[in-house]
């Protein structure tokens, strides 16, 4: 089934690649949290691909400046990625064009929440990494503008009767670690950062995800823009719901970040059942019990 | 002799001809089919014979979406 509409979401970044420096505070946020993480990993990178790079924040950070050796990038939007520098290509993340154990890491900020297959997006990076290889993302999950979501819904089933998918849906912190294990990562990590940012009002906010490329793509969203009516009421309830005692609405983005390696003999693993050369209760130091009556006394 | 000048000149304020990063070469693989792609120099493309799609090169920067490749079999 497809969700997203991938060629709209193309255009939402062209569009948006413009003046994307004026909103991409959220990239750089999340730029800088995951030059740390991959700065405190103690090895060089030869080879590595930032994927939805954007224009180029995780790239250019200085923190990794000799941790990544050779840090290709690429974007869905040819427009994003001639605005970065270095060695760069336009793609789409579900037709990942890059050969098999070509990369010692693949990153990816904000980008992989607009795939329509994410598993299958995610075992394509596997197969892309070298044994040992490194995946750290960040995707949106499924708290994000939930304040903007209650309001243009109540809004719309007042007014119109009817709900239609303003905001596209996204990943849940609870699959993102199954997701990440289906797809063949070895010790697969999960954690959440929720995030509230501030804004003078709820067109200030829209303005904001516009600004981002980061509107709707639902491809079975209503194919009528929202009506005036209707969206003057929802900023009404958000600022009615959330409205914060200096006038401003706050807008939660919750941003997962999904990490795992590609399968390497190195990594630890469970041992075989049985294998076990010291008793547990020997480890323990109490006397072992029983477990139970055997069937055959 | 003049026609060759005309061509050195052209090539050289050809904003198509910025050299496309070799390291990129190195991992690329046609997104449809996953195979190798030669590299044309003069038409500034990455073709994939498999595939029959040849994937532009713009200002250095491979594109590797199938719908802005040029369809080989289409003349």
């Amino acid at each position: 089934m497809l969700l997203f509409d991938r060629l709209l979401v193309q255009h939402h970044r062209n569009r948006a690649a413009q003046n994307f420096e004026k909103h991409d505070f959220l990239i750089h946020h999340i730029a800088q949290e995951m030059a740390e993480r991959l700065s405190a990993i103690d090895r060089v990178f030869p080879k590595g691909l930032d994927l939805g790079s954007h224009q180029g924040a995780l790239v250019a950070h200085p923190l990794l400046k000799d941790k990544v050796e050779t840090f290709f990038q690429c974007d869905l939007s040819p427009k994003m990625v001639a605005k970065a520098h270095g060695p760069r290509f336009a793609a789409d993340e579900e037709r990942l064009p890059v050969a098999e154990e070509s990369l010692n890491l693949v990153t990816s900020v904000l980008s992989l929440h607009w795939t329509n297959d994410l598993p299958g997006a995610l075992i394509q990076i596997n197969r892309s990494l070298k044994p040992d290889g490194l995946f750290l993302g960040a995707v949106l999950g499924g708290a994000t503008l939930h304040e903007l979501r209650t309001s243009l819904s109540e809004a719309e089933v007042e007014l119109e009767g009817g709900l239609s998918p303003r905001v596209s849906p996204m990943v849940d912190l609870r699959d993102a670690g199954s997701l990440l294990q289906r797809a063949g990562f070895g010790l697969p990590v999960t954690d959440s950062e929720p995030l509230t940012v501030r804004y003078k009002s709820p067109f200030h906010l829209m303005q904001e995800l516009r600004g981002m490329g980061e509107t709707n793509a639902v491809l079975d969203r209503r194919k009528t823009p929202l009506r005036r009516k209707t969206l003057l009421r929802a900023v009404e309830i958000y600022q009615e719901k959330y409205g914060l005692e200096d006038g401003r609405i706050p807008a939660t983005f919750e941003v997962i970040y999904l990490t795992g390696w590609a399968p390497h003999e190195s990594q630890q693993k469970p041992l075989a059942p049985g294998s076990a050369r010291t008793r547990l209760a020997d480890a323990l130091k109490v006397p072992e019990q029983s477990a139970g009556e055997k069937t055959s006394q | 002799m003049t026609t060759s000048q005309h061509d050195t000149e052209a090539t050289k304020e050809n904003p198509a001809h910025i050299e496309v990063d070799p390291k990129l070469l190195e991992i690329l693989v046609c997104p449809v089919s996953k195979t190798t792609l030669s590299y044309d120099k003069d038409a500034q493309e990455l073709v994939s014979e498999k595939a029959r799609l040849a994937y532009p090169i713009r200002d250095g920067i491979p594109i590797m979406l199938p719908e802005e490749a040029r369809n080989l079999d289409a003349g």
